[in-house]
């Protein structure tokens, strides 16, 4: 069937601002799809309130709105746009909920748009519990016995009936927001409480438990005439219990046979075909690992995580297709991109293994409870692909960039056996860890087996790995080539070898050389070697021939993407490795991108010339660069990830594109920092590196306190803190030495005072500064949890003009060529320095949309030898936009059980959003909105504030009550307020008698709670309660006071009606 | 032990030797099924033939005897890259290792097997040796590996003896070429009473039996060299009982009435093909295995037309025999391994029996 010719205009809903649960996956799909609507010569309107995403580019729509993910907003963008269609199936579940609400609301049918990709039908049967349980019954599919409850008594009940362990899952939420498996009564009703606030519709599932079943997940697709197929299958090693999002994975599955793989294969397209699905799905299921009983676990109508890792496990392009169907196509009219010679109705064949791991942010908050369970805690993944498993699995380790790269890594040697098992009973982020050691000491799989339900075909290929380590142990300098060759076959990194066998890193690589143990690299072709592939898409593997060849007479360029998304290294960062990707193409090279992470489209195999799917290490990409000797790699739009990489590539002879090395050591190192501060004459807060706690101690007393504590060589601030006494840094410095720190520490003077940030572009000579941007929050909390305004419009213009200079200076000391972001303190003594990267930033795709000023591009071209007057820009700060933008800080909080909420400055925020208008107070509202934060509700707040704050909560507290709030606060704060003119109402703190301030909170009628802690370590506990507590129950909790003012400016600017921005015309 | 796979053109995989350690020569072709292992060394089409598994990871679930397709293991040689050294799976009664070497056949592990798809698939299928002598002379082998070609493996695979699977529904004749189980399975599930004939049966003991539909069977081989059932199959196409035919069934059937086979370059052995049914223009994914197709060009559009065809390259899928009850294909339908998606053709074939009365 070819094109509907009635889909001209299409709007394309985004997913919104990262969270856990809803990440990068949807920026490629999203990024994909349209530029398959754009193709087909579609007029594509984009939403999505996600400013770091590569779809909110003009090159990839034709009208791009950076706007909240609102009814509101869209239905106003209907009537200013008026599409005829509206697809929604790629912005997440956020995409899919925003869609309900608008065919609810009438909107659509009022303004005779149709939705495409889906219907709200068939988007009903799969989401709501009780019509997907009926469809299921109804084509004879079984699922687990389960009820839907709206009240805790009926859901204790249900439970009853059913028999404990039973699973509850809250309706209508993402990545399983909520939910948990409940042993006991008490547990039941703490869980169905929760869930049933945080569900869209009141309702949670109640259901029989089927953890400890293998879990199976298949992506089919479906197009309108009604062709079927299977993308990929994928087993969790996990078995259920444990959110896929957390799991390691693997596809195709490994423990299936013909018999249960075709069943449950069938059983996916017979529901995809009952939904009526037009596009991608994905079904989820719980197989019993000793009979042919299955269960559907969950049905997702739409592309999701585990079809961008279907896709790039695959290289089947699920969302480009999608799209396709969704203007009519079917599969067989939609060609194989990979092949370009089969057509997307046929199944991929995998003729090696991938292997998906999480990547969890518990270094990030290192006090949170690390078990896994069904609501998800991963922010980001990483895939590897190999030959074989084990190879997958060693690769996927060390992607992972948490200071792992063996099954070594964490030493749980001082266990006795009995811990040990305890262990392994506790599932968390290091449990294959747990297994080895627990290997080691000869525990049988069987009694591994029985505790974890890993099934023992994956703990005999741990087995296997854990052999290697005693044979290298055993051979130590005797190491032969064959056992070197086997090592190296399931991909021992040389440098664990070397640890293993007492042989230098230097000697291990030279002995693979002589031996000609080198990596090969096998496409990744959809068909198992049966077509001829034109897609560069590789792998490596070091039992098989070298298929990488086929090089131009171009430059190559290699471009280090930024590995999994993680706290402080997000999707900005693939945004900028993309554009700069195309950058270098139009400026006639051969780019290569290596990157690790399924989820981002850097991944996608037709944005460079070459794709290597590997990890970030020193060892892997000189493999690469062995293959593909690249005239030059560019490191500064990859993150800290690409950043580390710098020194190993100027050793293996691989010129460095833009800033040299030697410059981006400098901007990093200390003394070398210092000194070219001194030079330029910037003054810094004053510091001092020291290597032990007493070193800090005495540092900080010279200093005078508060100080800012933190290691070098980190991103995200991790670790960073702000100390107000000895005990603080005794605590601190233990927990940076938790994260193995291998670089000197560093002890800074907290000045407060506004922070403001900078990114310019430098070619040696000249330097183009698209803008500045302001804090709201003053110093203290990192910049990636702050709000941020651009153009800064509460600094003076000989502040301005100061910046200006210091970054000026700054670029030409260290010789930048490309890219630079500075970050600054501005009080009423001037203008001081806190922190430059001599790279692309966080802040750099905002900005670029604000300003119009395509920042990744220009510094690419300028890496390539170009001048900024030559591109046709006058260098110096631009003229400010005739726009402010807001960029907000999101945070997945109530995720990440025990974690403290508290903004400081290290960063806790996994994504963001943004608000743009003309003026400042709308674009605040703006991002509020899109952030979530849309209040007033019950107009009932708590605020508990800090001494020294509570002079500035006066007017705050004042403003909030003449928004029709109610105020409740401590004694002291009530106390403090009242003689300065505002009535609240006292509470009793939580260690006194009921009902206390934590009733209030779990008594579900607070909006907002406002609580500013002390500086430094916080003592008392009772803070960090009532936060987590705020968090779990729903509540929006602010920790800063500048944050609460800016909330409440947005509050008294609120509007009915938004101006909505086209950024593609700006 | 070491073992060596020397291809007709030179190439040399180093190995080792898994299964049985005799010297083989044989045809070699891939499969790229990444489960059903064990139902592809039990299809009794790859007699003459050695496979090449291009999934990397063989034997995972170990072997469970009931998933045979037929009595016995049929390939003359294995190619794996990988066998799992222990088996996962509840019903796995056996290793892999063990089955192979009790069925006899040699195989050879840790070998690239990618590498070798893509000669075959860039220089079509060949011949070649699986051997564990370390001391063979190249060029000698080689004349001995060129001289092998497939011969006499259908009435090698065939029943010897006739026999019936008791149903209450409907008789059919299943001319067993080299059948697999999922066949008559297929057909007895639908309440089929299943008579299983040899392949040499002549058509007029078939036909005396009265049957309400016949069934031909999949099998190994050149089509064309099966001249004497071919024969007996043109009588059974002028005898108007309805006639449903499978694989090599499909392709003697064609043969039978005036059409040509050709050897494809490389064959389609594996569970993705893409195939659509010409007359509602659905696309069905479906189980493959063979190398030898019908030539369109040579069909009597009198006699038969096209129904199936393959969307990857456009070759013929199964035909529709004008003005009789007879609808062949040549993929399979009965799956095992493979997608089951197509099991609506043994209805179909029911529904024809039920109206041919």
């Amino acid at each position: 069937m070819p094109k509907n010719p009635d889909i001209k205009k299409v709007l394309v809903i985004g997913s919104g601002p990262i969270v856990i649960g809803q990440a990068a996956e949807f920026d490629y799909a999203g990024t994909q799809a349209c530029r398959s609507l754009k193709e087909e010569g579609i007029e594509v309107v984009l939403l999505n309130s996600n400013p770091a995403t590569i779809m909110t580019d003009k090159d990839i729509a034709d009208r791009v709105y950076i706007e909240p993910l609102t009814t509101e907003v869209v239905e106003q963008l209907i009537k200013k746009e008026k599409p005829d269609s509206v697809l929604p199936t790629l912005g997440g579940q956020a995409g899919l909920n925003l869609a309900m609400e608008l065919e609810e609301a009438g909107i659509l049918k009022e303004n005779n748009v149709r939705l495409i990709g889906t219907t709200a039908l068939t988007i009903k049967k799969a989401e709501d519990r009780e019509m997907f349980k009926e469809t299921m019954e109804k084509i004879g599919e079984p699922v687990a016995p389960s009820e839907i409850v709206e009240d805790v008594q009926t859901g204790l009940a249900v439970a009853e009936k059913i028999g404990y362990p039973v699973v509850l899952r809250p309706a209508y939420t993402l990545g399983g927001s909520g939910g948990g498996i409940a042993e006991t009564r008490e547990q039941c009703a703490e869980i169905l409480e929760n869930g049933l606030r945080l569900s869209r519709v009141g309702q949670v599932l109640v259901e029989r438990c089927i953890a400890g079943w293998k879990e199976i997940e298949y992506e089919v697709m479906r197009d309108s005439a009604g062709n079927v197929i299977t993308v990929c299958n994928m087993e969790n090693i996990d078995p259920v219990g444990v959110h896929t999002g957390d799991s390691i994975v693997v596809a195709p599955s490994q423990t299936l046979g013909d018999k249960e793989y075709q069943m449950l294969r069938t059983s996916a397209l017979k529901i995809i075909t009952e939904l009526g699905i037009t596009g991608g799905c994905n079904v989820q299921y719980a197989l019993h690992p000793e009979s042919f009983e299955y269960c559907v676990i969950e049905v997702n109508p739409r592309v999701s995580r585990s079809s961008a890792l279907a896709s790039k496990a695959t290289g089947y392009p699920i969302a480009k297709v999608a799209a396709k169907i969704a203007l009519g196509y079917t599969l067989d009219e939609i060609k194989n991109a990979v092949t370009k010679k089969t057509y997307a109705s046929f199944e991929p064949m995998l003729d090696y293994v991938v292997v998906k791991m999480p990547r969890l942010p518990f270094d990030k908050f290192i006090n949170a409870s690390h078990n896994l369970g069904t609501q998800m805690k991963a922010t980001g993944e990483v895939m590897s692909i190999c030959t074989n498993f084990e190879g997958g699995m060693m690769k996927a380790i060390r992607s992972l960039e948490q200071h792992v790269d063996c099954l070594l890594s964490y030493d749980y040697s001082g266990l006795s056996d009995d811990e040990l098992k305890d262990r392994l009973k506790n599932v968390d982020d290091r449990r294959i860890w747990v297994i080895a050691e627990a290997l080691r000491r000869g525990f049988s799989y069987e009694s591994i087996h029985s505790i974890t339900k890993i099934d023992i075909w994956f703990i005999d290929k741990l087995q296997i790995l854990v052999d290697m380590e005693n044979a290298l142990k055993e051979a130590g300098a005797g190491l032969t080539p064959e056992l070197l060759r086997e090592a190296k076959r399931i991909e021992y990194p040389d440098n664990v070898i070397a640890r293993l066998t007492g042989i230098s890193q230097a000697e291990i690589r030279r002995m693979r050389h002589e031996n000609n143990i080198r990596a090969a690299y096998k496409m990744v072709d959809t068909c198992a070697a049966e077509f001829a592939a034109e897609t560069p898409y590789y792998y490596s593997c070091f039992d098989g021939w070298n298929e990488a060849d086929g090089t131009t007479d171009k430059k190559k360029v290699l471009v280090l993407g930024s590995g999994p998304i993680r706290i402080g290294q997000g999707i900005e960062f693939d945004f900028c490795s993309v554009h700069s990707t195309w950058a270098f193409e139009k400026e006639g090279y051969e780019t290569i991108i290596v990157n690790n992470n399924p989820e981002t489209v850097s991944t996608d195999f037709d944005i460079a010339d070459k794709l290597y799917f590997e990890p970030l290490t020193p060892e892997d990409v000189e493999s690469i660069v062995d293959v593909e000797k690249p005239d030059g790699a560019v490191v500064q739009f990859g993150g800290q990830t690409a950043i580390k990489l710098t020194e190993a590539l100027m050793k293996m002879g691989v010129p460095i594109l833009g800033t040299a090395a030697e410059d981006v050591d400098a901007a990093e190192d200390r003394e070398l920092f210092d000194k070219i501060l001194e030079e330029c004459q910037i003054p810094r807060p004053k510091g001092q590196t020291v290597f032990t706690a007493d070193e800090a101690k005495k540092a900080a007393r010279e200093l005078g306190y508060p100080v800012l504590v933190r290691p070098s060589y980190v991103l995200g601030g991790q670790g960073m803190q702000i100390a107000i006494s000895d005990e603080d840094i005794d605590e601190f410095i233990g927990i940076i030495n938790q994260i193995a720190q291998e670089h000197p520490i560093l002890v800074d003077k907290y000045i407060m005072g506004k922070e403001i940030e900078v990114d310019a572009i430098c070619d040696g000579t000249d330097i183009l500064i698209p803008g500045i941007m302001e804090h709201i929050e003053r110093t203290g909390i990192h910049s990636g949890d702050s709000i941020s305004v651009y153009p800064a419009k509460s600094i003076t213009e000989e502040n301005k003009k100061t910046i200006v200079e210091y970054t000026e200076k700054l670029a030409r000391a260290l010789h930048v060529k490309g890219m630079i972001n500075i970050q600054f303190i501005v009080n009423n003594e001037g203008v001081f320095i806190i922190e430059v990267n001599p790279r692309s930033s966080r802040t750099v795709p905002y900005i670029s949309k604000v300003t119009g000023i395509p920042i990744v591009p220009l510094a690419t071209q300028i890496i390539c030898g170009h001048t900024i007057r030559e591109l046709g820009y006058t260098p110096g700060l631009q003229k400010e936009a005739e726009y402010y933008a807001i960029k907000m800080p999101v945070f997945s909080f109530e995720k990440i059980r025990g974690a403290d909420i508290n903004l400081g400055p290290e960063m806790k925020s996994t994504g963001e959003c943004l608000g743009i208008a003309k003026t400042f107070n709308e674009a605040l509202y703006k991002a509020f909105q899109g952030a979530n934060i849309k209040l007033p509700k019950y107009k009932k707040m708590i605020i508990t504030v800090r001494d020294s704050d509570k002079e500035e909560m006066v007017d705050i507290a004042r403003r909030f009550k003449a928004q029709g709030y109610r105020i409740f606060c401590t004694n002291g704060t009530a106390r403090y307020l009242y003689q300065h003119g505002v009535v609240t109402i006292p509470v009793r703190k939580i260690e006194q008698e009921s009902p206390n301030i934590l009733d209030l909170i779990l008594g579900h009628e607070i909006d907002l709670v406002i609580d500013i802690p002390a500086q430094g370590a916080e003592r008392s506990h009772d803070g960090f309660i009532i936060r987590r507590n705020a968090i779990e129950t729903g509540v929006t909790v602010l920790t800063a006071i500048d944050t609460a003012r800016a909330l409440v400016t947005s509050m008294e600017n609120r509007a009915s009606e938004l101006t909505l921005v086209n950024i593609a015309e700006i | 032990m070491k073992a060596y796979l020397i291809l007709e053109d030179g190439t040399v995989f180093k190995g080792t030797s898994i299964g049985s350690t005799r010297e083989v020569i044989s045809e070699i072709v891939f499969n790229t099924s990444m489960t059903g292992y064990l139902e592809v060394l039990t299809d009794p089409s790859y007699a003459g033939q050695a496979v090449v598994m291009t999934y990397p990871l063989i034997g995972n679930y170990g072997i469970c005897r009931e998933d045979m397709e037929s009595k016995k293991a049929w390939p003359d040689g294995y190619i794996v890259r990988e066998l799992s050294r222990i088996p996962s799976n509840f019903r796995s009664g056996d290793t892999i290792q063990n089955f192979l070497k009790e069925q006899d056949i040699p195989g050879i592990s840790g070998i690239d097997t990618r590498a070798l798809t893509k000669i075959l698939r860039e220089k079509g299928t060949m011949n070649g040796m699986i051997t564990t002598n370390a001391d063979y002379d190249l060029e000698e082998v080689i004349s001995r590996i060129k001289e092998y070609s497939v011969k006499g493996v259908v009435m090698a695979t065939t029943t010897k003896e006739p026999y019936v699977i008791p149903g209450e529904g409907k008789k059919v004749a299943l001319l067993d070429c080299g059948a697999k189980n999922n066949i008559a399975r297929s057909l007895n599930e639908r309440g089929c009473q299943v008579m299983v004939y040899p392949a040499d049966t002549p058509a007029e003991v078939i036909l005396k039996e009265n049957p309400d539909g016949i069934m031909l069977s999949n099998g190994p081989g050149d089509p064309e060299e099966n001249v004497d059932i071919i024969r007996e199959v043109k009588k059974l196409y002028e005898s108007d009982v309805p006639i449903f035919a499978i694989c090599l069934g499909h392709q003697l059937m064609a043969l039978a009435t005036g059409a040509k086979t050709y050897k494809l370059k490389y064959g389609h052995r594996g569970g993705n093909h893409p195939v659509k049914d010409l007359e509602t223009g659905r696309v069905y994914i479906s189980s493959q295995n063979h190398g030898y197709a019908v030539d369109e060009k040579t069909l009597d559009p009198n006699v038969a037309v096209p129904a199936f065809v393959n969307v990857n390259d456009g070759t013929n899928e199964g035909l529709k025999y004008v003005g009789k009850n007879i609808f062949t294909v040549q993929y399979h339908p009965e799956a095992c391994p493979g997608p089951q998606d197509s099991g609506y053709l043994f209805d179909r074939f029911i529904r024809m029996m039920e109206e041919g009365k």
